[in-house]
């Protein structure tokens, strides 16, 4: 087991790690807002550690040279699409859940708005087969 | 030639389930497509692990990149959903 | 050696399967659909099948996932069954 094989695998097991952080972060972070940060940081940093290992272990090539895009590209995007989710709820009216609260608060509201909105409609549409 | 890489593969496929815990409970649909996106980069690792696995890195690749392409697509599609819904949807999460 | 990959994904697809028959929010069922069609092309690329994985993610992932949110895009959101 020469040096360069046995650094790869410690940099793939501390990706492995960081993979596992970001899973648990996703499932303990009590809001939405606050998952996002578990995906778009920490599986990040965890895929950059794991394909730089790989890379290493595969030594100059053209492989190492697209592991290395691949790794670009994740890096770059990851965190835009966690953005675009987050933007995206708070333009839907996912209020974040403040210290002291109970978790999801701000989701819980929200389902509860929309099941109360979607009451609304099925008595308007009744109204309307009355009318009619 | 990649073999010592199985036992990293073997606990990535665990790893993997657990954001399909969120998927399942998420009380709103962004928290179930956080989940998909969380499975979704995991996915990614987990294939180019495999492909070290069986030695032959070389297809593996290609797919490693076109899903990374795909994950981020399908995130920006549901996204960009939410952002302009139609007028008269109802929209419950 | 490579069997215990295909155990925990396939487990994995089932629970996908059942989660996306059972959610009346049709956007979560079509989520968790995209989620089956991940691990169903994880399995053929741990199986080794390359190019049928790839056509799998390009299709499930990719295509299906969109067009399904585009059909409930025009249409309800609640499975009325």
């Amino acid at each position: 087991m020469d040096p360069l094989r046995i650094i790869s695998m410690l940099v793939v097991a501390a990706g492995a790690f960081f993979l596992l952080v970001g899973s648990v972060g996703i499932i303990r972070l009590p809001d939405f807002y606050a998952r996002t940060h578990a995906t778009s940081k920490s599986d990040t940093l965890g895929l950059m550690l794991v394909l730089a290992g790989l890379a290493i272990y595969e030594g100059f090539d053209l492989n190492s040279v697209k592991l290395l895009l691949v790794l670009v590209f994740v890096v770059l995007t990851n965190p835009v699409g966690a953005h675009a989710l987050a933007l995206a709820a708070q333009k839907f009216g996912l209020r974040p859940t403040f210290a002291g609260e109970p978790r999801d608060a701000g989701a819980a509201e929200l389902v509860d708005a929309v099941a109360a909105n979607q009451e609304e409609e099925e008595e308007e549409e009744e109204e309307e087969e009355e009318g009619s | 030639m990649g073999r010592e890489f199985v036992y990293v593969a073997v606990i990535l496929t665990i790893i993997i389930i657990i954001p399909f815990y969120r998927v399942v409970k998420g009380p709103t649909l962004f928290d179930r497509l956080l989940g998909v996106g969380a499975i979704g980069t995991k996915t990614l690792v987990l294939i180019c692990l495999v492909g070290f696995v069986y030695g032959r890195i070389d297809m593996f690749i290609d797919i490693t990149l076109a899903y990374a392409v795909l994950n981020f697509i399908g995130n920006i599609a549901i996204a960009k959903y939410f952002i302009h819904p139609r007028a008269d949807s109802e929209g419950s999460p | 050696m490579h069997w215990e990959f295909e155990l925990v994904i396939l487990v994995f697809l089932l629970a996908a399967a059942i989660v996306a028959l059972r959610s009346k929010d049709l956007l979560a069922a079509v989520v968790t659909l995209s989620v089956y069609s991940f691990m169903a092309a994880l399995i053929c690329a741990v199986m080794g099948a390359v190019d049928v994985g790839f056509t799998e993610a390009v299709v499930g992932a990719g295509i299906t996932g969109v067009l399904f949110i585009v059909a409930i895009y025009q249409t309800e959101r609640k499975s009325v069954d």
